[in-house]
């Protein structure tokens, strides 16, 4: 950890300059106490490496705070705390996402060749070696895709009703369930999907069906972000356009509009990006195929989340392998979502 | 092309509370008009009602007359947005359209209520700019966006924006507050080229800035905190600062207010 203090002074009179500690005693501190704690885990039965940083970071803290105090004075040692605390904090927040990401990309990059991305499981038993997820990937392209399509302008409407023309009962009435909807586990989209679409309407299983699903997951993720992003247009670019003679409609559709793209934009990523992992809805709705279907309306197909899903419940190596490589797929794609959505949102943006 | 407006015994209303009580005054047509008093007062309230801009405010609501060269604009039958055509508006923060380069803000307005053919545009963009001393300043970059320019160019990228929609009347809230002195001189000397051609309503909280470019003044003034505001007087500039009739107008405008 880096400190921010400046070399010592010789304090003046003024009264100004006080005592700091100079850059060097962080890593002495730090050294120091790494020694002390290794002595501690040879002495007593403390171990595990695991075990180590556990003791070693908040005795590291508790310690540099106190030769602080001890130095610098009181004020000085409760910034060094927080400073340090702060700093931990962030450490274990990025711990999970660089493993997450650092191991899917070691583990996925064994089997991520052009054969995986452009086969399918068809004849593919789970201990070959070969096999793909073509059909994986068109089928999670198409089922999110058409999700999108359905659940964007439904939401943006909802949103632009929400912020432009609601008022009083119905307007919070709806909020309320847009609400309720955030909170909805997706196992529950998926089943209702299930027992109104495939067993009330008997309509089997189908990559639309997913879509289905997925729309009441993406529903609430897309209204909530366009309704803050679209309340964030001040009223004065309303007002401006009112005072032309331009009439409601126009205005919100020409200036409110806009002015929020980028971060519509934005929120529909979101709302994509958190779907685009969904397993469970699409295991009652779109059930698993190992061949090719390009037609979402008709038959069972396969979704990136399905193939890992059942790749990963295999024993063999090789079904392990193109598992992680399904992950790694599936992070691409989403890596790659977000670059498009930066670029259109780039040449929307407000300008200025 | 310039138009009167009338008020006569209006009541302007947030919800149940009485802002502004019992306004009667004439607004002669190719005149400015300057609104002053203390804050709260109900200047601005006043100004946004001339163009049902104070509709747009959730709960609020008129009762009175605006008669514009003889027609009610709160009849049942008119649409507000026809009257903000023709009454247009400066408002007292510069509120370019931030996706839209200077030469679009100043057609916007035109380009959003109706199809215009583009060959027009050309010289609509350079009459309004020209009419609001800005031509010289962003002839060279009108496709850059309208937030590159400073706050006083962006004023004055508003004001050609609202007169590239010929209105009949303009109302400036406070158009100068968010400015330093010399925009501040540079619109004041717009409104004085543009009252050749439009009656303009003008609120202000700087006396010398009314002095210096209304032809009659209006004063607004409130009994108290939660009381509505009302208009004291209204008259010939050069009365109101040298022999107001009220009291309190000469109080106010010799800084011996409250």
């Amino acid at each position: 950890m880096t400190s921010l203090t400046m070399p010592q002074r010789s304090s003046s009179g003024s009264g100004l300059s006080g005592r700091k500690l100079p850059t060097w005693s962080f890593i002495a501190v730090a050294i120091a106490v790494a020694a002390i704690v290794l002595g501690l885990f040879a002495v007593t039965p403390l171990q595990g490496r695991v075990d180590y940083f556990v003791v070693l970071v908040p005795a590291y803290v508790v310690v540099q705070s106190i030769i602080a105090g001890v130095f610098e004075g009181r004020r000085s040692a409760k910034d060094r705390l927080a400073t340090l605390m702060v700093g931990v904090a962030f450490i274990i927040a990025v711990i999970p996402l660089v493993g997450v990401l650092g191991y899917t990309i070691a583990r996925g990059l064994k089997r991520f060749d052009v054969t995986f991305l452009t086969h399918s499981m068809r004849n593919v038993a789970e201990q070959d070696p070969n096999g793909g997820a073509y059909h994986a990937i068109v089928g999670t392209i198409e089922q999110v895709g058409i999700a999108t399509i359905i659940a964007v302008p439904i939401g943006l409407l909802v949103a632009i009703y929400l912020v432009e023309y609601s008022r009083g009962r119905l307007g919070a009435f709806v909020s309320f369930f847009v609400d309720v909807m955030t909170g909805l586990p997706s196992i529950v989209a998926g089943l209702f999907i299930y027992a109104l679409w495939i067993l009330a309407l008997h309509q089997g299983y189908s990559g639309f069906a997913g879509s289905l699903a997925l729309v009441l997951l993406m529903l609430p993720t897309i209204v909530r972000s366009a309704e803050e992003m679209l309340k964030l247009v001040p009223s004065g670019l309303r007002e401006a356009s009112f005072a032309l003679g331009v009439s409601k409609w126009r205005t919100t559709l020409r200036i409110v509009l806009p002015t929020a793209l980028p971060g519509i934009i934005t929120g529909v990523m979101l709302a994509i990006a958190r779907v685009i992992g969904e397993t469970a809805p699409l295991l009652l709705t779109v059930a698993f195929a190992s061949s090719i279907n390009n037609n979402p309306f008709s038959g069972a197909q396969e979704g990136l989340p399905l193939y890992v899903f059942s790749e990963s419940s295999l024993p063999n190596e090789t079904a392990i392998n193109r598992a992680w490589a399904g992950a790694l797929t599936l992070i691409i794609i989403v890596m790659l979502l977000n670059i498009v959505a930066r670029i259109i949102a780039r040449f929307t943006r407000a300008r200025g | 092309m310039a138009k009167r407006i009338d008020v006569s015994g209006l009541n302007i209303y947030y919800g149940k509370f009485l802002a502004v009580e019992d306004v009667s005054m004439s607004i002669e047509p190719r005149t400015v008009t300057a609104l002053i008093g203390p804050s709260g007062c109900g200047k601005s309230t006043f100004i946004r009602t001339l163009n049902r801009m104070h509709e747009v405010v959730p709960g609020a609501r008129v009762n009175g007359k605006v008669l514009l060269d003889g027609d009610d604009i709160y009849a049942s039958d008119v649409d507000p947005v026809n009257v903000r055509a023709t009454i247009g508006m400066v408002f007292q923060r510069p509120n370019p359209f931030p996706t839209m380069s200077i030469y679009d803000n100043v057609v916007a307005g035109l380009k959003l209520r109706r199809r215009v053919r583009k060959a027009e545009l050309d010289g609509i963009v350079e009459r309004s700019l020209r009419s609001a001393n800005l031509w010289n300043e962003v002839k060279d970059r009108l496709k850059k966006p309208g937030g590159s320019l400073s706050g006083g160019q962006q004023q004055r990228l508003c004001i050609a924006r609202a007169i590239a929609v010929e209105p009949q009347v303009l109302l400036m809230d406070e158009p100068c507050s968010a400015l330093d002195p010399i925009s501040t001189l540079a619109i004041e000397d717009l409104i004085g080229n543009l009252k050749e051609r439009y009656t303009i309503v003008i609120v202000t909280h700087n006396m010398q800035q009314a002095a210096r470019v209304s032809d009659r003044t209006g004063f607004f003034n409130l009994a108290g905190v939660g009381k509505p505001g009302r208009l004291i007087e209204v008259d010939e500039t050069a009365k109101i600062f040298s022999n107001p009739t009220e009291k309190q107008t000469e109080a106010y405008i010799t800084g011996r207010f409250g």
